[in-house]
């Protein structure tokens, strides 16, 4: 990455320092931004690849190409890396790290060598994931949801890949705990809670989740590995323990995970969607406000992924009831962003186009969620296609396309140098329609019965599954133009200066590429997030 | 950079307590697990709670509030600016780590001599409630005697910078917080004592 060679002294060029260690070791939170940016967004481009094989071997019945072991290995890494490699420290760790410290008017995070260290810990945890798969029994063939009782008697390699994540949760804490206190601590004179950015509001709902919700999972995984190494038996029926708690406690993580996926997201969209209409957001209070109710109401909804387990039926009302609660604050969410936009001045730029790609996806991929909420249908849907393609289409779909937006957004930012827009969109218009064909058709097998981590299944499901493969490919193709053009710009491209979006936030105005410290001076801010009046931009 | 010249003491106190709040939920896994299995099996926890010795639970008890006690004291001590003090009281506190993790595992081995131990063929004869209590017991205990020497380290490190004077009476927010994760682990175990040694 030191190729480029920018004219002003900026955070790429300034210390002096040139080489792999200095940014492997540096406490800049650009610096850390960027590792984790392509560490996780590196193990994106793995699990796509495992998705596609995944697409391939299920286009037509029975074998394609590879045996049921090595199917039932692929779903269960695709969904770890996506998850635990890529999504949930993505966002935080990239964008959030880039970003956040600049928004609020500090120099850095509250500790930036824990930052670097939860870098770190995120790398050895990939590391040993990445073992678990060629030692041992073989990959993990659990499913990423590591149920037991299969998982405790499994052959394949569990014990380490729950290790793995179990050091990656040390890094999302680490990393909440610092962005909480950076956020109530470093704020610049002037940034008081009502001028804070959206994005910076969601990363702070977020980072509580990822406190409140992350040792559970480590107890979880512990337990699991206790069950396998020592025999404790706590999950285990044989010895008077019971798999349900498995589940309960594995969800009273994994489901505010999900808001750690895409809470984020939805500040990245806050943001931008304003400086797209050229108009202040509408209803900042309630998208703040709303960030906090979705992070303390979806802690409390981990059941509705067990309407089939044996829960009671008090027990499935009760969660069925917290679900609807979630949609209120999410849909106050999506109100507010389309509000913005009624009778704003729309350009229809690349960042712009993904963030009402979200909307669309999002909102589709949200009330597909209802229909898992409510008891009564879930039972016909439950554990069929059609929750791959709710999932794909909020998490994919919606945060996945916030993070493209977030890329083209902010990255030429932090380089200097700028992609071509008319490939930009091109990529985008190829994905938006591969991703509809893929995940949408999975909604309609699901509906029809077929049902999802299986290997082979019958005839009549065959020509929907090869237009959901089919659809995969558009989406690659898609996805490769963006990489070629984002990563060509930003490595090579015309120089990208100023404030081009006319954003007024406090990223943009400070030179590009940021200097290492960010702000000359201490920053006095006078005006809000998102009033363009107040910035003097036209 | 500025910040590295004045320290945010509130922030690293903050960072410090959402630490902390993150090994109280941690256990909460196991409590929780603790609370669903008594109210499952109230009988059978009953009768293999009475197996446990109360004797090594009080001493254990008593060893680790007085630890918690030294800690705090060497924070009071290096307010003063006592630091010699400070050291001693310190090197109190690990020791009592120590005396701790010693009685521990005097007891455990007594229970493994007597065939108690996750898996093994006499709890796997017994009533299954017995077996749940047992694993969650040496789960419990083996996690917690896991943080008491994370934590005796800590201090350890911790002295050793008191001693070299990099923390000292104007700069001592790294003592301060080794105190308060010494406090968690004290906490903890005031809470697992009783579950387990006393209400059964």
């Amino acid at each position: 990455m030191s190729h480029i060679q920018q004219p002003q002294t900026s955070f790429w060029n300034d210390t002096g320092k040139t080489g792999i260690t200095s940014w492997i070791f540096s406490t800049d939170h650009k610096r850390i931004g960027l590792l984790y940016f392509y560490s996780t967004f590196g193990f994106f481009l793995v699990g796509v690849l495992l998705g596609l094989l995944l697409r391939i071997e299920l286009m037509a019945p029975g074998r394609t190409i590879m045996g049921p072991q090595t199917y039932n290995a692929l779903f269960t890494v695709h969904g770890v890396v996506m998850i635990f490699l890529f999504i949930i420290p993505g966002f935080q760790g990239s964008f959030g790290n880039l970003v956040m410290p600049i928004q609020i008017g500090a120099r850095d995070v509250s500790f930036p060598r824990l930052n670097l260290f939860s870098w770190w810990i995120y790398m050895i945890g990939a590391v040993v994931i990445l073992t678990s798969l060629f030692t041992g029994g073989g990959p993990p063939d659990t499913g990423w949801t590591f149920y037991v009782p299969f998982s405790s008697r499994t052959g394949t390699n569990v014990s380490l890949a729950v290790l793995g994540v179990f050091i990656i949760g040390f890094s999302s804490i680490l990393t909440g705990l610092n962005f909480v206190t950076t956020i109530h601590r470093l704020r610049a004179e002037g940034m008081s809670w009502g001028r804070l950015p959206l994005f910076v509001w969601s990363l702070y709902a977020t980072a509580w989740v990822q406190i409140l919700a992350t040792p559970i999972l480590a107890i979880t995984l512990v337990l699991v590995a206790a069950e396998r190494l020592l025999g404790t038996g706590l999950f285990d029926p044989a010895t008077g323990g019971d798999p349900l708690m498995y589940q309960h406690l594995f969800w009273i993580y994994s489901h505010p995970a999900v808001y750690i996926m895409i809470l984020p997201a939805m500040g990245v969209i806050s943001d931008i969607i304003p400086v797209f209409s050229r108009k202040p957001i509408f209803g900042y209070k309630m998208i703040a406000f709303s960030s906090i109710a979705i992070a303390a109401a979806g802690s409390l909804v981990w059941g509705h992924h067990m309407y089939t387990s044996g829960m009671s039926d008090t027990a499935i009302l009760v969660f069925s009831f917290l679900t609807f609660i979630v949609a209120i604050p999410s849909a106050i969410k999506v109100f507010n962003w389309v509000s913005t936009l009624y009778r704003g001045s729309i350009s229809l730029e690349a960042p712009m186009l993904f963030a009402l790609t979200f909307i669309l996806l999002f909102s589709i991929g949200g009330l597909s969620g209802l229909i898992l909420g409510a008891a009564a249908t879930d039972i016909h849907v439950h554990d069929t296609h059609f929750v791959v393609g709710h999932f794909h289409y909020v998490i994919f779909g919606g945060s996945g396309f916030a993070f493209f937006a977030a890329m083209h957004y902010w990255l030429p930012k932090f380089y200097g140098r700028r992609y071509a827009e008319k490939p930009a969109i091109l990529a985008w218009a190829l994905m938006f329609t591969g991703f509809n064909i893929t995940y949408f058709t999975m909604q309609l097998l699901g509906m029809q019965g077929m049902p999802r981590r299986y290997y082979d299944y019958l005839p009549e499901f065959a020509t929907l599954n090869l237009v959901s493969t089919v659809g995969s490919w558009i989406l690659a193709g898609g996805l490769l133009i963006m990489l070629i053009n984002l990563f060509r710009g930003l490595w090579w491209g015309p120089p990208f200066e100023g404030n081009p979006w006319g954003g007024a936030t406090l990223e943009w105005s400070i030179p590009t590429p940021p200097p290492t410290e960010n702000f000359i001076e201490e920053p006095l801010v006078t005006h809000g997030p998102y009033d363009f009046k107040g910035t003097g931009i036209p | 950079m500025s910040q590295i010249h004045h320290k945010d003491y509130a922030g690293a106190k903050l960072g410090m307590w959402l630490f902390l709040f993150t090994e109280l939920l941690l256990f909460g896994g196991l409590f929780l697990l603790y609370a669903v299995y008594l109210a499952r099996y109230p009988h059978e926890f009953a009768a293999a709670g009475k197996q446990l010795d109360v004797i090594f639970g009080t001493v254990n008890t008593v060893v680790l509030l007085t630890s918690s006690l030294l800690a705090a004291m060497s924070v009071s001590a290096i307010q003063r600016d006592e630091r010699r003090s400070a050291v001693r009281l310190l090197s109190g506190t690990i020791l009592c780590a120590a005396l701790f993790m010693v009685i521990k595992y005097i007891e455990w081995s007594a229970k493994i001599g007597h065939g108690v131990y996750p898996g093994s063929a006499q709890l796997k004869g017994g009533p299954p409630g017995e077996s749940v209590f047992f694993s969650l017991y040496y789960v419990t205990t083996g996690i917690h005697g896991l943080h008491v020497v994370i934590g005796s380290i800590l201090l350890a490190w911790v002295a050793l910078k008191v001693k070299r004077g990099t923390v000292h009476s104007g700069d001592f927010v790294f003592l301060e917080n080794g105190a308060l994760y010494w406090h968690l682990v004290d906490l903890i175990w005031i809470f697992i004592f009783p579950l387990y040694y006393l209400v059964l």
